[in-house]
């Protein structure tokens, strides 16, 4: 293939416990006609010991992910927390940052590189979007997400209230402030289910282990499926749920 | 010296006080209310400027010129009030602050005073401090009213007692000569005017923080919505300004950026109703004795931190309490401190300066790092990135001992190692037979922090990376 040369950051969380997401990232890309490549002595990029205070141990996973990801076009990641780990964190822990700058979130990488939205996806099924905090305010993905989401055909797209509060999630904060964390989920699992929906969908596996966690326990009948499994679904190839 | 009273003696930490403060119900729907209403007016205000990212960024460089120039800009306004008849004190902590105060106020016979609110103040304790000697402190600002009769703490920089209702303000002004006939609005007003307007009559002196003080013509700024703060800044002989040193600006102009910044960011307001600026003595108007005291009391130490300096950009509007989803649900009494949500997260532990203690320790954890207070941030503080910065403080002050910092060893051990991480995603995924129909919803301790409220995901016994090996390697 020629197509542009991706390599896949699926992140620790998602390659360990969301491979299906991963897998997802995959088909799309290929779809789209990008040669996609998985670097397999990447790890983790950091982001929880950065942010829960221990920046000395993120230093070196940082230059790691600069040396794993050195030489390719584009680095891609369902994440907007871990692309703005690597986009926004990693200057300031390394160097060596020139991998940093050419890591995308998925949407941001569709809609700004690939130059797409329509990507002849179809979900027939009534969707709500949750705009991960990091996505929203560190990359500042804006509408890119709910513009691809609008393209895909089938797809019933009911606006969240209060879209934009964080689910609570926040990495360790989660156990750490574990109550407040819940109380926060509560609010977010309400306005999701106010909505009606299906399915909830992000662009971040960690906030929807938070709301999907969430919604699993009270047995609310809402799915959380994350944005690359709704892109990827096809006409011939749907999406089925996992167990 | 003494403790810095910036936070309060023998407040819990903040995960336990917030456990506290999750079971209020009436706090929580209080919170809710006000904070999605101002949330809503201040974004309808400051939508109205289309140079508003402009003005921010003029905010901000304006304070980061004062903190690089600190020196020169405080001396140039000691000059200028002295110059205008205003007399300068220094004071390096709470403690000296207070007793600067008290002296004053003793000196004038005063055995009370009236007080305009102000964070100053209340950050070292001053009303506490004055009582100890002898001089009763009357709050004015109606909400301070309210936390002072309540024998209680404030909740919120702006409004310190949206924690109460109307009917819980009626119990709590029924101990004024003449209280209020009912919880409606006007009632309560009418008896706190009725109140408060004896006080402003029979005192001689009065205590005022700052908004800014000018320091190019020694004028001192304060905004308010009431006028009751305009009461005692012309009634009384003798006016006594507490500022914190980092409120000086450079010149007069400089007015222009924060009186947009902060109304629209604080009461959501194009304008605040009363803005009051005197500068020095005029004769035969106003206090005929004006005292201003610069204090100190942990910023010089936190203006050598050169991440975290930038809380001390700071304008107390409070917009980032607004929009906070932690403060929203814990409210601020929470947090332990005259300074709560994401500003006091990261001011109240820098003023504090000792994160040995467990309590200021836990505030930069208080966040969830949504980044929602940056974002409304009218002087561009970055308040997630020293959130991050303070926890990594807070990190090497613990040591590596802790169960915390050992399993986060262990962790970096693990990620430093495509092997070891493998073979740690194979002992992750054997939490699968933990799971019941698909669900896992009971882990060991720690993951019962997370398995209480929610389910855990199931990890399924082929990572990506081994059906990327098995289809494409």
């Amino acid at each position: 293939m020629n197509g542009p040369r991706v390599a896949l950051f699926p992140t620790c969380l998602t390659d360990t416990a969301f491979p299906e997401t991963a897998k997802a990232m995959v088909r799309l890309l290929e779809r789209l006609g990008c040669d996609v490549e998985f670097p397999l002595d990447q790890t983790c990029c950091g982001q929880m010991h950065f942010n829960t205070g221990y920046a000395d141990h993120a230093r070196p996973m940082a230059r790691a992910f600069a040396d794993v990801f050195d030489g390719y076009d584009h680095i891609v990641a369902p994440s907007g927390s871990c692309a703005g780990m690597v986009r926004e964190i990693h200057p300031n822990l390394c160097d060596s940052s020139s991998a940093a700058l050419r890591t995308y979130e998925l949407s941001e990488f569709l809609v700004d590189v690939l130059g797409v939205v329509d990507v002849g996806a179809h979900f027939p099924h009534r969707v709500t979007y949750h705009p991960t905090c990091h996505s929203l305010r560190m990359l500042g993905v804006g509408d890119k997400p709910l513009r691809l989401l609008r393209a895909v055909s089938g797809l019933e797209l009911i606006p969240l209230p209060q879209a934009e509060q964080c689910c609570g999630f926040g990495g360790t904060f989660a156990l750490k402030n574990a109550e407040t964390s819940t109380a926060m989920l509560a609010d977010k699992m309400r306005c999701v289910q106010d909505t009606g929906a299906q399915v909830v969908t992000a662009g971040d596996n960690s906030c929807l282990m938070q709301i999907g966690g969430g919604l699993s326990r009270l047995r609310a009948g809402v799915r959380p499926v994350h944005l690359a499994e709704i892109l990827a679904s096809t006409q011939e190839e749907p999406w089925v749920a996992t167990p | 010296m003494g403790r810095n009273p910036v936070t309060w003696l023998g407040s819990p930490a903040f995960p336990d006080a917030a456990r506290r403060a999750l079971d209020d119900t009436q706090l929580r729907g209080n919170l809710r209310k006000a904070t999605t209403t101002i949330r809503g007016k201040r974004e309808s205000v400051v939508s109205e400027l289309d140079d508003w990212e402009e003005l921010r960024r003029a905010g901000e460089s304006i304070k980061d010129d004062v903190l690089t120039n600190l020196d020169t800009y405080l001396e140039r306004l000691e000059a200028a009030v002295t110059e205008r008849g205003g007399v300068v004190h220094w004071a390096r902590d709470a403690d000296e602050a207070n007793r600067i105060v008290l002296d004053l106020a003793r000196q004038e016979g005063a055995d009370g005073v009236v007080k305009v609110k102000s964070m100053a103040t209340a950050e070292i304790g001053l009303n506490e401090a004055l009582a100890d000697g002898g001089v009763d402190a009357i709050e004015t600002d109606l909400a301070e009213v309210i936390v002072q009769l309540g024998n209680d703490r404030p909740s919120h920089i702006l409004v310190p007692a949206i924690h109460r209702n109307r009917a819980e303000i009626k119990e709590i002004f029924a101990q004024m000569p003449e209280p209020p006939d009912s919880d409606d609005p006007r009632a309560l007003a009418e008896a706190a005017r009725k109140y408060l307007r004896r006080k402003f009559l029979s005192s001689k002196v009065a205590i005022s923080g700052a908004n800014f003080g000018v320091a190019e013509t020694g004028s001192i700024v304060v905004v308010e919505s009431e006028g009751n703060g305009r009461m005692c800044l012309t009634l009384p002989e003798t006016l006594i300004t507490v500022m914190g040193i980092e409120k000086v600006l450079p010149r007069w102009q400089d007015l222009e950026v924060f009186l947009q910044l902060l109304p629209r960011s604080s009461t959501a307001e194009r304008m605040n109703p009363y803005t009051s600026i005197w500068s020095g003595v005029t004769p035969g108007d106003g206090p005929q004795k004006f005292h201003l005291v610069l204090l100190d009391n942990g910023r010089t130490s936190t203006l050598a931190d050169e991440v975290g300096r930038q809380a001390l950009r700071c304008i107390r509007c409070s917009a980032c309490l607004n929009v906070c989803p932690v403060y929203e649900r814990t409210g601020g009494q929470a947090y332990g401190s005259v300074y709560p949500g994401p500003i006091g997260a990261i001011l109240a532990p820098q003023l504090a300066g000792d994160l040995h203690d467990e309590q200021a320790a836990s505030l930069p954890y208080a966040s969830s790092l949504c980044g929602a207070c940056y974002e409304v941030c009218p002087v561009r503080i970055n308040i997630p990135e020293v959130l991050t910065h303070l926890r990594a403080e807070v990190v090497e002050a613990k040591g590596k001992r802790t169960p915390e910092a050992m399993a986060m060893s262990a962790a970096a051990w693990v990620f430093g190692d495509r092997r070891r991480y493998e073979a740690a995603q194979r002992a992750g995924s054997l939490t699968r037979f933990l799971a019941r129909d698909g669900t896992l919803s009971s882990l060991p301790w720690p993951g019962s922090k997370w398995t209480d409220t929610r389910d855990a995901p199931v990890v399924p016994k082929e990572s990506f990376r081994s059906w990327w090996r098995r289809n494409r390697g």
